[in-house]
């Protein structure tokens, strides 16, 4: 039987606020445990929350971000289970109404074409801290450092196809949440986690499958491991006459596996009700509007842009927008390229970021400023180097050792483009390799290379390709 | 020093006629004298109020002392302080010091007033009676067999005894104005939203709220000036002006409306209790002002829905004491459940446990829809009544209870017959209003008060008129015997 | 409205409070009659009635987002049951057990 595997995936975005969300304890990653946990984070007898302004201001930037409706109103509540990372015995959050319902973000798939996968809500909510499992005496211990830290959690609806679709979408939203600048997308600190609901069904049945939840994937590749796995384990389950059991799985990236969890015993039953020391959340269409203007340009319309004013095509679009700063690296060195748009996209693709690659870098990181790099490109246009010299010197520039043009000044890599002076290199070559020429004229065109070599290597590569081609041929014939 | 209104003392220690470390030492040489026999402080921090007196008395020498300063004052022990025991009058909280103060801890202290203690009250502010305490009863002092009303009522008899000339309050569903009244005292229970609730530990959040005791109107004006306000730690405190409540104690009731709610006077109320407020009646009409027969229909209803909103928030409030980061903590627990379960059943008294569990089915699935949003759209029912008096009268008035104070251990085995005496406050508390309770007579030398009831954000117009017909009439200024 | 007994046991677990078996009857006989006190409200017709959560018809206000909070553990942790190395420790919470938060 051919199988449709449908997935619906749950984002906990961590917003990137300096305090948390209903206090003004540090959300800063790493600190000593309970350092950063006031008496609000840590549940204390009469203290209340207030909510951060900016938490409103990002959860809207990313309703606007992916063409969802902000609620006017929006409502916190409590949902009510005993946990020890959970110092209050409930966790607030948003229920019933969130503050932002349906959107959408729209992927490409490898065919070139772009699926559209919906967004069911995105609400506000606060995180809960850690259980350290070291033993202490047989016990564990609790840091709530990470307890009140705001997050967004965006719930897509079924709407994805594949582990690869899912990867699709998890990159876009990765990508759009930092262009907003509401999440530092630091997978391993644990800002951008997911969880994926999983499950299969006949092609073209309309009824969904029973799904499991899958946990504890937090990197694109362990997503595309963790969903692979789990439909293939549902596939044999089912085939084998089994059932899929309604039931939260844990990846284990060691093993490549999917693993029930112990279930929490009255998991469905957390009381939810209205916060009563939190007031209903009002949003004004004046304060979304005023967002709205300040919005940056976001990926989708970057890759559009992008394809439209630099003429590329849409691989390397994709590739310069996938971070906000990588696309502000290409417009600035595009500019000093004096506009050679394509082969400043190459550049950047290819030499910079393997480089990047190589050291583990960010761009933000990268040695060389994109006026340089645009600089060496245009050095390459205007005839001044070729594109062999140009390696060089960006080597130079990665070790920091000048500008483009203090390089090729210093070191003397000008190319030779006056004919006189290629004219009389040829005529040496020729002049001394006489058996050669007469080979070549006698019909072994292949010699023509050798000639070429031959000058490239007398000159240190500064010989102008096409100058040396035209004359060669016409000195051969 | 005994019988003295606030302004009195305040003229006192201004014009020097005594310091405030000899007012403090006097009151707390009555708690040493008295307290015993009523049980009405958990605990009496007598070095820091000396302190505290000291630094007044230093603000008043310096002419940089304000109205409040060097006038002693106790906290209900549901609000934190800083390096004090803070038990809410559990065993959950009995190794508690505060690591901070309540935000009205902090506004009395700035003010220079002089705290004695930290007094008794039901636990966790569960309970009409005071009985609910894990330190013992507080006892009636106008009779040392009856109870002193609750969930304050600590607060009232120590101000009813003159143990101290004020103490603060909370009031979730009569806890200020029913005490105020078994215990012949003036208490305030302020809008919704006019005192921050920070630090003040919650029952029902959304129906909390401080509040005070005192002699009289015009000494609860005085207090209510320092204690009201906007706080950025309560985001359901409201950034409301606070007038000078002593400024329009005076003003003429000529052509004040006041309501008399009909659902108020039925036949459940004591005949006795019913006259007395006949007479008060009578004064204000003197007074000039007018009445006006009102209906607030859903008052009968107000008590069962308080009876789901309090238990389902106060189920939640109270998941925080689980024997982790502070409070009582089980002896060697086995596992995770085995800690929660006993440190939170070792720490709650019974009324605690009993609401927590009514609150958690009312919230459970399956009994939300039928409990907690009915009670909620009840509620608004109720708001509704009020809203609609008001566009009728200036102020409601009434009884405050249906009986006097009633024996201790009267009613512990029922619970259900304790929840109704709150039939006249708690509706005050769903619609988030103002009340006010005055003395207004006597049973059997037992006080009962007056309720008067203002529309949101009016305490003036209460305090006002409350303090009018203290002037008029002697019921407030009538003491216990024997302190 | 009567509790059964399961219902007063799974009500219990929920609030994490332990009952002997001998008190399950107790809080039947004292929690059923409170229940079947709170039903009066079915008395009025709310089926037009919207809920009302807070007394304020008010909106949430918002604190600007700024540190203001100073490391206060050594204060918080003097009065905690049981600590270590700045933990508060608890019965050991099994690893995979962790509280995932959805």
């Amino acid at each position: 039987m051919e199988w449709e595997t449908v997935i619906g995936l749950e984002v906990h975005v961590q917003l990137a606020t300096q305090s948390k969300i209903f206090s003004g304890a540090s959300t800063a990653f790493g600190a000593e445990p309970n350092t950063q946990a006031c008496a609000i984070d840590l549940g204390f007898p009469g203290v209340l929350p207030v909510l951060n302004a900016e938490v409103v201001t990002m959860a809207i930037k990313l309703g606007l971000g992916i063409q969802a409706e902000i609620a006017k109103q929006s409502v916190f509540a409590r949902k009510n289970y005993f946990y020890p990372d959970l110092p209050k015995g409930y966790q607030i959050s948003q229920h019933t109404i969130p503050i932002v319902k349906g959107g959408h973000l729209d992927i490409s798939l490898e065919d070139g074409s772009t699926k559209r996968i919906r967004i069911t809500r995105a609400h506000l909510e606060e995180d809960a801290g850690k259980s350290l499992h070291e033993d202490f005496h047989g016990m564990s211990g609790i840091d709530l450092n990470r307890a009140g830290t705001p997050l967004l959690e965006i719930v897509s609806e079924p709407d994805i196809r594949s582990a690869k679709e899912a990867v699709a979408y998890l990159k876009n939203l990765h990508s759009l949440v930092r262009y907003l600048g509401i999440c530092d997308g630091n997978m391993q600190e644990g800002s951008f986690r997911c969880d994926a609901n999983v499950s299969i069904r006949p092609q073209g049945d309309l009824h969904f499958g029973t799904r499991t939840e899958l946990k504890n994937i937090n990197s694109f590749r362990y997503v595309e491991r963790a969903i692979q796995y789990e439909v293939e384990r549902q596939i044999a389950l089912v085939e084998s006459g089994g059932k899929v059991k309604q039931e939260t799985r844990l990846f284990d990236p060691a093993k490549n596996e999917t693993r029930a969890m112990r279930s929490k015993e009255e998991a469905d039953d957390y009381r939810y009700f209205p916060d009563p020391d939190l007031l209903p959340v009002r949003i004004t269409e004046k304060q979304i509007e005023e967002i709205r203007q300040h919005l940056p340009e976001l990926p989708q319309q970057k890759h559009q842009r992008f394809m439209e004013q630099y003429g590329l095509n849409t691989y390397d679009a994709t590739v310069l927008v996938s971070s906000g700063a990588l696309a502000d690296y290409f417009e600035a060195a595009v500019i000093a390229s004096g506009n050679q748009t394509k082969l400043t996209a190459n550049w950047v693709t290819g030499e910079l970021s393997a480089a990047l690659n190589k050291f583990d870098m960010e761009i933000t990181q990268s040695p060389v400023i994109a006026t340089e790099l645009g600089k060496l490109v245009l050095r390459i246009a205007d005839n001044t180097i070729s594109g062999k010299i140009a390696k060089t010197i960006f080597e130079s520039l990665w070790n920091q050792q000048g500008t483009v043009d203090d390089i090729i000044e210093k070191q003397g890599l000008k190319q030779v483009t006056d004919s006189a002076a290629i004219e009389a290199l040829v005529d040496k070559i020729l002049a001394a390799n006489p058996d050669q020429v007469a080979d070549y004229r006698s019909g072994k065109d292949k010699l023509f290379g050798f000639f070429v070599g031959q000058a490239m290597k007398e000159s240190g590569g500064k010989i102008n390709p096409q100058q040396l081609n035209e004359l060669l041929k016409k000195k051969l014939q | 020093m005994l019988n003295k209104s606030i302004a009195e003392l305040n003229h006192a220690l201004h014009t020097k006629k005594i310091s405030s470390v000899e007012l403090t030492q006097f009151f707390l040489g009555r708690i040493k004298q008295f307290d015993t026999e009523l049980n009405s402080f958990i605990t009496v921090t007598e070095e820091q109020a000396l302190q505290a007196a000291a630094r007044a008395d230093a603000q008043l020498a310096q002419g940089t002392a304000g109205p409040l300063a060097g006038i002693p004052i106790a906290q209900k022990d549901i609000f934190c302080t800083q390096g004090v025991k803070t038990s809410c009058g559990s065993k959950m909280l009995d190794n508690f010091i505060a690591p901070y103060d309540a935000t009205v801890v902090k506004r009395f202290n700035a003010a220079g007033m002089v705290m004695l203690g930290k007094t008794n009250m039901d636990e966790f502010a569960m309970g009409s009676s005071n009985e609910n305490s894990y330190y013992g009863p507080v006892k009636n002092p106008w009779h040392l067999g009856y109870v002193p009303g609750g969930s304050s009522g600590g607060s009232a008899a120590a101000v009813a005894a003159q143990l101290t000339p004020a103490a603060t309050g909370t009031d979730t569903g009569g806890s200020i104005r029913q005490p105020a009244a078994l215990c012949g005292i003036s208490g305030i229970k302020p809008t919704y939203g006019r005192v921050s609730r920070y630090g003040m530990i919650a029952f029902a959040s959304s129906l909390d709220q401080g509040g005070l005791f005192a002699k009289t109107a015009e000494d609860l004006a005085w207090l209510l000036n320092v204690m009201a306000g906007f706080d950025e730690n309560d985001s359901t405190s409201v950034a409301h002006d606070v007038p000078d409540y002593t400024l329009t104690l005076n003003d003429s009731l000529k052509g004040l409306r006041i309501g008399l709610p009909k659902e108020f006077f039925n036949p459940s109320l004591d005949k006795e209790i019913a006259n007395a407020i006949q007479a008060a009646i009578k004064e204000y009409e003197k007074l000039g002002a007018t009445f006006h027969e009102i209906s607030l229909p859903n008052t009968a209803l107000s008590i069962p829905a308080y009876y789901v909103i309090a238990p389902a928030e106060c189920s939640s409030n109270l998941a925080r004491f689980d024997g982790v980061r502070y409070g009582h903590r089980c002896k060697n627990p086995h596992d995770l459940e085995d800690l929660y379960k006993r440190s939170r059943s070792e720490g709650f008294g019974k009324e605690v446990v009993r609401r927590i569990m009514i609150g958690t089915y009312a919230l459970s699935t399956g009994y939300y829809d039928a409990y907690y949003i009915k009670a909620q759209k009840i509620r608004r029912l109720v708001r509704q009544d009020f809203d609609d008096a008001f566009k009728k009268v200036d102020v409601i008035l009434g009884p405050t209870t249906p009986t006097p104070a009633f024996k201790l251990g009267e009613k512990t085995s029922d619970p259900l017959s304790m929840y109704l005496s709150d039939i006249y406050t708690i509706a005050v508390n769903l619609a988030g209003l103002p009340g006010i309770s005055v003395p207004v007579g006597f049973i059997q030398g037992l006080p009962i008060g007056m309720q008067l009831i203002g529309h949101s954000f009016k305490e003036a117009r209460l305090l006002n008129t409350a303090h009018v017909y203290q002037k008029a009439t002697d019921w407030h200024t009538k003491k216990p015997e024997g302190f | 409205m009567s509790l059964t007994a399961d219902d007063v046991k799974k009500i219990a677990h929920l609030a994490r409070l332990s009952l002997p078996e001998e008190e399950v009857a107790l809080y039947m006989q004292q929690l059923s009659p409170i229940l079947h006190f709170v039903k009066q409200m079915n008395q009025a017709d709310t089926s037009q009635v919207e809920p009302l959560s807070n007394p304020l018809d008010l909106s949430q206000p918002l604190r600007p987002d700024k540190v203001t909070e100073p490391n206060q553990r050594t204060a918080f942790q003097a009065i905690a049951p049981q600590v270590e190395a700045g933990l508060y420790l608890v019965p050991q919470v099994m690893e995979g057990e962790d509280n995932y938060v959805e």
